[in-house]
Order: C-alpha cells, then sequence, then structure tokens
C-alpha cells in the first residue's frame, strides 16, 4: 500500500477504484490526498472522472484496505485445480476397450 | 436587444471573465488535487459562457471577443484579480456561486425553451461548483483572512445582481444589504482599473490578424 | 546469487515490482529521482502553457487548453503520489524542485511568444514526450507503469488539438503559416535535444533495471520517424539542413551541443530562473491554506 502512516505526507490518502462501464468491476485507479472524505470525493471525481471515463468511483481511505499475500501451497495441493487431472492416457484406453478409438490421422 | 438578451449577456461576461480569472490559478492553487478541480469549474463557466453567447449570436467566438472593452457588460466581482490569494479566491467562489444561483432560478422559469432549458443545464453543472465552495467555506470558517475577504467582497455580490434579487441573497447569507453609497462604482459597467489591460491580453491573438480563423 | 543479482534478472526477465517489494537501494534511488522528474516536468510544463489560456483566439481552443494544461497538473499529482508512496514525501519534491536541486525536461526551460508555439508545443513537444510514455508502460516498477496509462490516453487528445491548431493556421493567412515556420524554427533545437544525449544500455542503470524500457536514441529515432513527414507534408521546413533519413532507415541530423542540454537542465535555462520563482512565490503565499486544511488531517 505504501507508506500510509508517515506523518510527514500531504493529508489522508484516499484510494480510488473506477467502473469504466456498468457491469464491468471495479479496477484501483489511484489515489488522492484530501483532508477529509468530502474533499477526496470532490478531488477523485474530478482526477478519475472528470472526461466521462468512468460512471462510477469507489473512494476508501487507505487505512480501511488490509492486504493479503501470503497464499502457502507446500504439499500441491492440485486435487482441487484442473492441473490436477490428466486424462489423456485413461481416454486413450477406454476408448480401445470400447472400439471407438478415432484413426490416428484424424 | 430585448431585457433578457442582456441579462444573457450580462451573465456571459460574468462567467467568461470569472474562468479566466479561475483558470489563473492553473499550475499554481494551493495544492495539486485542488489545481485539477479548479479547472473544473472555470472550464464549466467559460463553457456557459461559449452556450449563453451561441443562443445570441451566430458568432458566439465574435461575441465573446470582438466588442469593445466598454462594451462587455461584467460585473467587478467577476473581473477582480486575486491570484495569489486563495482567501480572496474562495470568498469570491462562495458569493458569486449563491448569487448566481438566484439568477439562474429565474431564468429556468423563462417563457423560452431554449432560455429555459440551457438555465436547467447550467444549474445541474453549478450544483458541483456549489458543493465545492460551501466545502472550503466549511474549511476556511475561522480564517481572517477569508472572513475579511467576505465583508470586503459582498458590495460586489449584492452589485452584481438586479435590484429583484439582492435581497434574497441577503437572506441566504444572514447579512444586510450594504448602503447605496457603498455600491457606488461597483456597478456592471464600471470595469476594475485593469480592465482594459486585461481586455487587451485577452483579444491579442485574435486581433492579430485580423479576421483569420484560429 | 546475491539478492540483488536476483532482483536485477527478476526484472529484466520482465518482473513486475510492486510498492510493498524488496527492491535494492540504488534501484528506489534512480527510480525516486526518475520519476520525480517526470513529475516535475509535467508541473513546469504548465507555466509556459497557462498564459495563453488567457489570449486563446477562440472559445474552444481557450476551452481545450485549459483542459490540456488541467491534463498536465494531473499528472503531476498521479506521478508525485508514487514517489510519495516510495518514501519521498511531495512537500520535499517541491522543494528540491523549487531550489533546483531536481530537474526538469529541458523544453519547460524556453520561452513562449506567439499562438504558433501553443500549436508546435501542443503537437510536437507532447509528441515527443509521449513516446518516451509509451516506452514506460513497461516500466519495471508497476505502480509507475499502471499511471502511465491513463497519462497516455488523455494525452491522446493534446496532440490531436495540437495539430487542429497547427493545420487550422497553415490552412490560414500568410502571416499565420508564419507563425508556425517561426516557432518551428525556435522549438526544433530544443525538441531534438528532448530524449537525451545517446547512451549505451549497457552504461545506464535505469535501462539496466528495466525503469526506462527504451534508449534516447532509439526515442529520438521514433520522433523523426513520424513526425518529420508530418512536418513537411505541410509545407513545412525542419531547421536542419543535415536532417536526412538513410537507406538504411536511420535518421542523420545535426547532432546537438549537448554542453547546451546539460546547461539548461541544470538550471540555466532562458526561463528556468524565473519560472522556479514564480513557483516558489506561489507556494509561499499559499502555504497558509495547506497548513489550515492539514492540520486536521495527520
Amino acid at each position: 500500500m505504501g507508506a500510509a502512516r508517515d506523518p510527514r505526507r500531504s493529508g489522508v490518502i484516499y484510494e480510488v477504484f473506477r467502473q469504466e462501464r456498468k457491469g464491468q468491476a471495479f479496477e484501483h485507479a489511484g489515489s488522492v490526498a484530501a483532508p477529509d472524505a468530502a474533499f477526496a470525493d470532490a478531488y477523485a471525481h474530478e482526477q478519475y472522472g472528470r472526461r466521462g471515463e468512468s460512471v462510477a468511483l469507489w473512494v476508501v481511505p487507505r487505512d480501511a484496505i488490509r492486504e493479503i499475500e501470503d497464499f502457502p501451497d507446500e504439499l500441491g495441493k492440485n486435487y482441487h485445480r484442473v492441473d490436477g487431472y490428466s486424462l489423456k492416457v485413461k481416454l486413450k484406453e477406454a476408448r480401445e476397450r470400447a472400439g471407438t478409438a478415432a484413426p490416428p490421422d484424424r | 436587444m430585448s431585457a433578457q438578451e442582456q441579462l444573457l449577456l450580462q451573465i456571459a461576461d460574468d462567467e467568461l471573465v470569472l474562468g479566466w480569472r479561475n483558470s489563473e490559478w492553473t499550475g499554481i492553487a494551493p495544492v495539486l488535487e485542488e489545481d485539477v478541480a479548479f479547472s473544473s469549474i472555470a472550464q464549466n463557466e467559460i463553457g456557459h459562457a461559449r452556450a449563453l453567447y451561441q443562443l445570441l449570436s451566430e458568432d458566439a467566438d465574435a461575441l465573446a471577443f470582438d466588442r469593445r472593452p466598454e462594451e462587455y457588460s461584467c460585473s467587478p466581482l467577476a473581473e477582480l484579480r486575486f491570484v495569489p490569494d486563495w482567501g480572496r479566491t474562495i470568498a469570491r467562489h462562495v458569493l458569486y456561486e449563491a448569487a448566481d444561483r438566484l439568477r439562474i432560478e429565474q431564468l429556468k422559469a423563462s417563457d423560452d425553451p431554449d432560455v429555459a432549458g440551457l438555465a436547467g443545464k447550467i444549474d445541474r453543472e453549478e450544483v458541483y461548483h456549489r458543493l465545492h465552495a460551501e466545502m472550503w467555506a466549511d474549511r476556511l470558517r475561522e480564517e481572517p483572512r477569508y472572513r475579511e475577504a467576505l465583508d470586503e467582497l459582498w458590495p460586489y455580490a449584492v452589485a452584481m445582481l438586479e435590484p429583484d434579487l439582492q435581497e434574497g441573497l441577503a437572506a441566504h447569507f444572514g447579512r444586510d444589504l450594504p448602503s447605496n453609497n457603498l455600491l457606488q462604482g461597483l456597478e456592471r459597467g464600471s470595469h476594475v482599473e485593469d480592465w482594459p489591460a486585461l481586455w487587451e491580453e485577452m483579444t491579442m491573438v485574435r486581433r492579430s490578424v485580423a479576421g483569420a480563423t484560429w | 546469487m546475491s539478492r540483488e543479482q536476483e532482483f536485477l534478472e527478476y526484472v529484466q526477465a520482465g518482473g513486475a515490482v510492486e510498492v510493498d517489494d524488496w527492491m535494492p537501494d540504488e534501484y528506489r534511488q534512480k527510480l525516486i529521482k526518475f520519476i520525480e522528474m517526470h513529475a516535475n516536468s509535467e508541473l513546469m510544463g504548465v507555466l509556459p502553457e497557462r498564459e495563453w489560456i488567457l489570449r486563446a483566439p477562440t472559445l474552444q481552443r481557450k476551452l481545450a487548453l485549459t483542459a490540456k494544461v488541467q491534463d498536465e497538473v494531473g499528472h503531476a499529482q498521479l506521478i508525485y503520489r508514487v514517489v510519495e508512496d516510495l518514501g519521498k514525501p511531495r512537500e520535499q519534491c517541491l522543494a528540491d524542485l523549487i531550489s533546483g536541486k531536481s530537474k526538469f525536461h529541458n523544453v519547460f526551460h524556453y520561452p513562449t511568444s506567439t499562438w504558433g508555439d501553443v500549436g508546435v508545443i501542443a503537437w510536437l513537444v507532447d509528441a515527443a514526450a509521449i513516446i518516451s510514455q509509451k516506452a514506460l508502460l513497461k516500466c519495471s516498477y508497476a505502480p509507475y507503469a499502471r499511471i502511465m496509462k491513463k497519462i497516455c490516453w488523455e494525452e491522446s487528445f493534446h496532440i490531436l488539438h495540437g495539430r487542429d491548431v497547427i493545420l487550422t493556421m497553415m490552412l490560414g493567412t500568410d502571416e499565420q503559416r508564419g507563425l508556425v515556420q517561426e516557432a518551428l524554427d525556435r522549438w526544433w533545437e530544443p525538441l531534438m535535444m528532448f530524449h537525451g544525449n545517446p547512451i549505451d544500455a549497457k552504461d545506464d542503470p535505469v535501462v539496466q533495471w528495466r525503469i526506462k524500457t527504451q534508449g534516447n536514441e532509439e526515442a529520438r529515432q521514433q520522433f523523426l520517424d513520424g513526425y518529420v513527414p508530418q512536418i513537411r507534408e505541410l509545407g513545412l521546413t525542419v531547421p536542419d539542413p543535415k536532417l536526412r533519413k538513410r537507406d538504411d532507415g536511420v535518421w542523420e541530423y545535426t547532432e546537438p551541443d549537448w554542453d547546451v542540454l546539460r546547461s539548461v537542465v541544470t538550471g540555466h535555462g532562458p526561463m528556468t530562473a524565473e519560472r522556479l520563482e514564480f513557483r516558489r512565490m506561489s507556494r509561499e503565499e499559499t502555504a497558509w491554506v495547506r497548513h489550515a486544511i492539514l492540520a486536521e488531517a495527520a
């Protein structure tokens, strides 16, 4: 998130998320420094919407956002992922047994 | 020119000049985020001037720029140069938006659908201006510079409006109307001292090649 | 392998760096300096152009120019925020800009004289800048690469506006065409210096760290390739008799005096002192506002 708690910086930092068109996800667009929420809204409104480039914005104080980055997969949990399943060999054998194996050049 | 047309021209001239005064803060506003926001307000004002000139003339640019300085009907409040004084800038912003609201409200009730329609559009854009002005007024409430500026500019704001709207402005701010001698010299037509210089600069490129397309 | 070496290989392979990731001190310092110069340039670029907002000869031009300059301030805001998140507060950046400790691009140290300059700046100076900016979309430092997207999108109208101003004048009177040629004559040399003197990629740490993904000469060649034809097709003359495109596609030109570039960028341009003083004065006059609104913020 960056230096959120450094008192030397210029005011409170508010993160801005923008939605480009109705139905789309809100994406992080940037941040503004402002003394309070009213100013943050005004500033975000102009910085991220003055040209009609967004239909909606979410404005959130940086302190309200928590980042999670730690996703351990030490023991290879591929049982619940697509890459845990390789059916090619079994499928070939099953087709041969049923006599439905496709000719090799097709 | 009809009375209504004259009023529209007054508003257009106010917005043109105020739009320019506000754009003088571009690049040097107190805070970068504010610089961007305030510039949008300035652009809106110039945009309003343009729309009003277009209502009054086939050639909005000619109307905006090709008159003699004494033919402009902007009010002194719009003409005053405040950069780099943010206190006076905000005081004017607060006063002007409130006064402008009253006259736009009147125009919204016009018999002419073009005028009423445009007034509605202008009003909707100015909602943001008013919010912005209130936001700053709230923050600067205790600042002596700002309070003194409000006092100083109050007569100018009153002089900007036709007499029938002045009471409304006084009621909005909870202030008394200034006496007539305080309003002397602030009425439309009595331009500020550097108005001729401002006009010179505003029209210099346009006048440099007469009749050219830019 | 050292952590620094691992990091170098990571960014050279196209890896993205986020704000809280570990980075070598040298990377952080070079990054801050590079990005800060960009922010400074956006902010200083406003000054030559803002004078012309008042003087704009039509309402449309007045609006377009105000919006263009507004974008530049907006870009400065975006970029200073990135610098601040890296550890250098905005106030410090602005103080260093004003004191001359940090730099901004050469083109913003020069005066403007006519409406011709307005067109040439919006068309060609912005074009030169956008070439560099497009390359920065691939910067290894992701927060900066991400804001470059918004910056490039906004710059696209600037160039169109500039070209529109120029085309209108070129279709106008002899006097107007004269204004354009005269402005081009004055701006050509600064434009040729804009991308910096040619440096070998292996000698440029900023390229090694993939902060910059395009060499100076490459950018300049791209500019010439794109814009010399555009200039010439209007009947304008590029004021460099040596300028020509070789058979192998490389543009030859009169070598700029790189000492002039160095001198300008270290604070000795024709307008440097005046513009920095103007900045200093405005900041001083508005300091009370920042105290008033930020007192309760921290």
